[in-house]
């Protein structure tokens, strides 16, 4: 009920109309799904862009440090399903990558924010390692990678009030790391598959 | 509306009537067509007639509704527009109050004075309070670059998507001499005459059309189809008299002025839209494009035929 809510309101708010190039939105396996990064509202989004079936068995991937603080977000981060790691002060009992190897392997979808961070003026950054491990980790996993767009504009960061304007949320062809792909090959070509899904983009 | 007025039954087994032949006209089509062009077209032809058909229902159920239905319903249109206006529109994240005030209290305050129908206020709200309101918001953003532009923008956008749309509810408030179908025939004859103003070229600029006027602007828009295009509806504005307060030769000529803003209000949205790059302004309308794609006319022609009625045809 609270979840259908807030898939109603996201939709709502942000004015979206997912589009799927080479991607079936209907994938039975496990996936992580991979976006630009640059308001709260991105995992929403995203989440509420997927198929009912899927959406229920896929968790947003959350900042601990930012999404743990306190009750009310807390709760926000529980209605998504979400799932909290650290980033900081990693530890062999407290590794991000394993938390989230052991929630895929119980049969969750990712949703991922390879930046590590919200891009304060729109611009893609340079995408974090964690997303490369996690390849490594789950190999059976397709990595889809997801471009949104004007959701910054919707919710910039350091706002709490959105405006209604019209979103853009774009799933591009799933990829695999590669057998003896290096970190930086595999990081620069996923931010670059995401990149490419820019809406008037001829790809 | 006066639904047990002649006016009205007339009315409505004409509109009704068009776009029954219409859909007819394109169920044969389809079976005919056998190129791939051809099946393209048919289908354009079939989704607008599809989408007529809603928009149609929609203005009557909301002109049956009275006042308060058809105020609700284009503070819709207006929410719709400015939703794609801004999206296209470039900003900053300083804009984000203006912004978020332009949705959520200019537009309101707009509509719910169309509703009290103070019209002093009604009036100034957008051209006085929020031209000064939204850049001193702006300023709180802190940002230097395009400051100018990005205000100009924002106003710009109030004025076209809330202020002029608005107009159309307004017209309910007038004080007209004694209408046949009530005051809901004012925004019908303006309805009617700008969009069909837009049918009418379109289908003269098919039909002849050679000589592109502003080609860069809009290539499809000629000039056979404009004066073709805008004596047709200024002959439909003329049989439509009985909605009006006007004579026959007089709602020729309103219908004229109207045809000729709406003509140009297009043109301004199409440039625009050129300057943005983009094609249609969204995607809700199918076959039309987005709301704005729909309503560019309206725009231009609403202030204007509002002011004419109220100038010369209000009882004071």
């Amino acid at each position: 009920m609270l979840r259908s809510t807030a898939v109603l309101l996201t939709r709502l708010i942000t004015g979206m109309n997912p589009a799927w190039v080479d991607c079936e939105p209907d994938h039975p396996g496990l996936r992580v799904y991979f976006a630009n990064h640059g308001s709260h509202l991105d995992f929403a989004a995203l989440w509420a862009a997927l198929p009912h079936a899927v959406r229920e068995r896929t968790r947003p991937v959350a900042a601990r440090d930012y999404w743990g603080r306190t009750r009310l977000t807390r709760t926000v981060i529980e209605i998504f399903n979400g799932l909290l790691i650290a980033r900081e002060g990693i530890s062999r009992r407290d590794n991000p990558i394993e938390q989230m190897a052991a929630a895929m392997h119980e049969g969750h979808s990712l949703i991922l924010f390879p930046e590590g961070t919200r891009s304060a003026d729109g611009r893609i950054g340079e995408f974090k390692a964690g997303l490369y491990h996690l390849a490594g980790r789950v190999p059976e996993a397709e990595l889809v990678p997801v471009h949104l767009q004007n959701l910054n504009r919707i919710l910039p960061k350091g706002h709490l009030l959105p405006v209604p304007l019209i979103s853009s949320v774009v799933f591009g062809p799933p990829m695999k790391l590669e057998a003896g792909e290096r970190k930086q090959d595999f990081l620069a070509r996923a931010r670059q598959a995401v990149l490419n899904l820019t809406p008037g983009n001829p790809c | 509306m006066n639904w047990s007025s002649p006016v009205t039954h007339h009315l409505l087994i004409a509109v009704f009537g068009i776009l029954g032949l219409s859909s007819l006209i394109g169920w044969i089509l389809k079976r005919r067509a056998v190129t791939e062009t051809g099946r393209a077209t048919v289908q354009n032809l079939v989704s607008r007639t599809n989408s007529w058909w809603v928009m149609v229902i929609v203005l009557f159920t909301a002109l049956s509704a009275g006042r308060t239905g058809t105020t609700l319903i284009f503070a819709a249109v207006s929410f719709l527009a400015l939703r794609e206006y801004l999206t296209v529109t470039p900003t900053r994240r300083a804009d984000h109050a203006a912004l978020f005030t332009a949705f959520f209290i200019v537009l309101p305050c707009q509509y719910w004075l169309v509703h009290t129908g103070w019209y002093g206020m009604f009036a100034i709200m957008v051209p006085v309070y929020a031209f000064v309101l939204i850049p001193m918001l702006t300023t709180l953003g802190g940002e230097v670059e395009d400051f100018l532009e990005r205000n100009a923008r924002t106003q710009w956008g109030l004025m076209v998507c809330v202020y002029f749309i608005s107009h159309i509810p307004m017209l309910l408030t007038l004080e007209v001499e004694p209408l046949r179908m009530g005051p809901a025939g004012l925004i019908l004859f303006l309805v009617a005459v700008t969009q069909g103003s837009d049918v009418f070229q379109y289908v003269w600029g098919k039909l002849c059309g050679r000589r592109p006027i502003v080609p860069r602007l809009s290539p499809k828009k000629t000039l056979e189809g404009l004066v073709g295009g805008v004596l047709t509806a200024s002959l439909l504005g003329a049989a439509m008299f009985r909605l009006t307060p006007f004579p026959p030769w007089q709602a020729a000529l309103v219908a004229l002025a109207l045809c000729i803003m709406g003509f140009f209000g297009g043109l301004v949205m199409s440039a625009i839209k050129r300057e943005r790059g983009i094609k249609d302004w969204g995607t809700l309308i199918e076959g039309h494009g987005g709301m704005m794609d729909r309503i560019d006319s309206l725009c231009f022609s609403a202030p204007v035929y509002f002011h004419i009625l109220r100038y010369f045809y209000t009882r004071d």
